[in-house]
């Protein structure tokens, strides 16, 4: 590839396109995948069936239970299904298969069975798509005992987090945005992949630690832009893998910083802020000059009306205001 | 119609008698062991249904795969699961299949070609699809038996893999054993269809009902369908009608069952009568004896190594979780 710049649905694409390339035990399940139906609803697989032929890239009923439950047969026998669930929230529909099956086979097998499964799967509020469309149900996927589950905040890392996702020998759950489907990054490098478990300090800092993943990062980076001109030195840091997280980095930052806001898209409640928020409590409570902020978005269902869905979401203004909070 | 009145060879006869005693004599001790206090488990009885996995067994090879349930005992055995591992699984000891770590809802062998135990009604489906999945996208003539009770032919996903797997026609037995009641609800009370077979044409698939107490019936319909599978006829759907003595789980009295019902099911109970035909038809009765003998033995052995088996260290919670154990 020599183009500078890709998006993130071709970071997706470059991601499996070099999977399939390395191994032919890769294969991809999922609504309209193949070239046929459109390379999918965004385009991720385009060419995908083109090039490795529709047995290894499937089309499959609207049937998520189905497509999960392929998936996690087909992994146990040595294939590594990337499965794509369009939408987050149809994977409620499967998540029998996910949780019960999936994170679980390896762990009742007594360590037997393997399963390499990839779900890919969009969501985020933010484009208009009402309740059913756009939750960020990490937290639920982060509770369950032998699921990963990994974001990108920029085309470059969906690229080397997505391939690692497919290479890894456990259930990852690789979650992309549909409100920054199309928006543009560094390419990288061919080959480049990124270490699950590892968080990536994106701009170091002295006096916050602003901890999240995936779309708010790029509004906490420009929070800590603005913070920096009047002498406030944020310090952004990106989970990338949301579980099993990365406790060091998390700790040696707000070591240093000895504040912190964690921020993310799914409401503020029970959310995977809450998890980090106590980590950082039990671990450096005598440390901190404030208490931890949390940021998410707010506590219903992701509203269609427009002013309504702004309010709802987080963004610059509420993150800056979390900072500020704590910064005396 | 199945080729129900061929003549089955002598050998098979035994084979099929070896795995109905086997079941028989394995699911008597359980039960011996639970209610005489000596074994605290979760047991979910196959008596009654015994010849239903002894025939289908008998006419799969071992190499070929199964996904089965909760009630599952008959099933594992027949298929091969070595028994002292079997025992000291469904005991939670160490030297169990999955270390103690399954349990008796959860055994895994794959070198029996047991792949996926499932506790969820109508989970196995979606799963024994891509099983099947893997076998026909690499080639290999093996088929992947799914059996589940009547119970899971109303649960989404029974619809969903039947669809699945007719459209792909994948080599795959969908094995529903009617025992005709879920849990203690009586099938005709929970299903609109008058019997399960009916479903299997709206899928598209061949379907089969037969006689699950009758070993030549139950024998031929599995051959009919693995062998179709085997060369690429796609998924059958067999419907065998059996019953279960025992209830639901042990400790269940049945009472939910009529009288004349159960009482005429036990005149028609598969284990005695096997016998006599086989008797009837000139099988020596020593031969039937030997085998008798040596299951008992077999079943007595495992069963003491299984009692006096250790525990597993309790560091196998960290283990499995993921492929790398967790930090303590």
């Amino acid at each position: 590839m020599s183009v500078e710049t890709i998006t993130f649905g071709q970071a997706s694409n470059m991601a499996m396109d070099e999977a399939m390339a390395a191994d032919e035990r890769v294969i991809i399940l999922g609504e309209d995948v193949a070239d046929d139906q459109g390379g999918g609803v965004w385009k991720a697989t385009l060419g995908l069936s083109a090039k490795y032929g529709t047995q290894r890239v499937r089309s499959t009923p609207i049937a998520e239970q189905a497509i999960v439950g392929a998936a996690v047969g087909a992994a146990l026998l040595g294939y590594r299904p990337v499965a794509e669930i369009m939408l987050m929230n149809f994977i409620t529909v499967g998540m029998d298969q996910l949780v019960n099956h999936a994170a679980k086979l390896r762990f009742m097998s007594g360590g037997q069975s393997s399963v390499p499964l990839t779900i890919r799967t969009a969501s985020g509020p933010g484009r208009g798509f009402g309740g059913q469309h756009s939750d960020m149900l990490e937290a639920w996927f982060a509770h369950v005992p032998g699921l990963k589950v990994v974001t990108a905040s920029s085309p470059a890392d969906a690229k080397g987090l997505l391939l690692a996702c497919i290479e890894d020998d456990d259930p990852c759950i690789f979650i992309e945005n549909t409100a920054t489907y199309r928006a543009a990054g560094p390419a990288p490098n061919p080959g480049l992949r990124l270490p699950l478990g590892r968080a990536h300090v994106v701009r170091a800092g002295s006096d916050i630690s602003l901890i999240g993943y995936g779309r708010p990062i790029g509004d906490a980076l420009a929070v800590a832009e603005d913070l920096a001109k009047e002498g406030i030195f944020c310090e952004v840091v990106d989970l990338r893998t949301i579980a099993p997280f990365d406790r060091e980095t998390i700790l040696t930052s707000v070591a240093k910083t000895r504040r912190a806001v964690i921020v993310h898209e799914a409401v503020r409640e029970f959310g995977v802020g809450a998890e980090i928020a106590s980590l950082i409590h039990e671990e450096l409570f005598g440390e901190l000059k404030a208490p931890c902020q949390r940021v998410g978005a707010s506590f219903s269902a992701v509203p269609f009306s427009p002013p309504l869905e702004q309010a709802y979401m987080v963004g610059r203004a509420k993150i800056e205001q979390a900072a500020r909070s704590i910064l005396n | 119609m199945t080729d129900s009145d061929a003549e089955l060879g002598e050998d098979v006869l035994l084979d099929i008698y070896r795995r109905m005693v086997l079941i028989h004599r394995t699911d008597e001790k359980f039960r011996a062991l639970i209610t005489g206090g000596e074994l605290q488990i979760i047991y979910y009885s196959p008596r009654g249904q015994e010849m239903v996995a002894a025939a289908t067994m008998a006419a799969l090879r071992a190499d070929d795969y199964l996904v089965t349930t909760y009630r599952g005992l008959h099933d594992q055995v027949a298929k091969g699961v070595p028994l002292p591992e079997l025992w000291a699984e469904y005991a939670g000891k160490v030297s169990g299949t999955c270390k103690g770590k399954g349990g008796p809802m959860h055994i895994t062998h794959p070198n029996s070609g047991v792949m996926v135990t499932t506790g969820i009604v109508g989970a196995g489906l979606p799963i024994a699809n891509g099983l099947a999945l893997a076998t026909q996208l690499s080639g290999e003539d093996k088929v992947t038996l799914c059996s589940f009770g009547d119970g899971a032919s109303n649960i989404g996903a029974f619809h969903e893999a039947l669809n699945m797997a007719a459209v792909w026609r994948l080599p795959v037995i969908f094995l529903c054993q009617n025992n005709l009641f879920g849990e203690h609800t009586a099938f005709a009370l929970s299903t609109g269809a008058k019997q399960v077979v009916d479903r299997a044409d709206s899928y598209g698939m061949r379907g089969v009902q037969v006689n699950g107490n009758d070993a030549w019936e139950m024998y031929a319909a599995a051959s009919e369908a693995a062998a179709r599978a085997r060369t690429g006829q796609g998924p059958t759907l067999i419907e065998a009608k059996t019953f279960r003595f025992m209830g639901h789980v042990l400790g269940d009295t049945s009472h939910y069952i009529p009288k004349e019902q159960m009482a005429a099911a036990k005149a028609a109970d598969p284990v005695p009568g096997f016998r006599r035909l086989l008797i009837e038809r000139q099988v020596p009765e020593s031969a039937l004896d030997e085998i008798d003998l040596d299951v008992r033995a077999r079943v007595e052995a495992a069963a003491a190594f299984a009692l006096a088996d250790a525990y597993p260290d309790v560091r196998e919670i960290r283990r499995d979780v993921f492929k790398a154990e967790l930090a303590a």
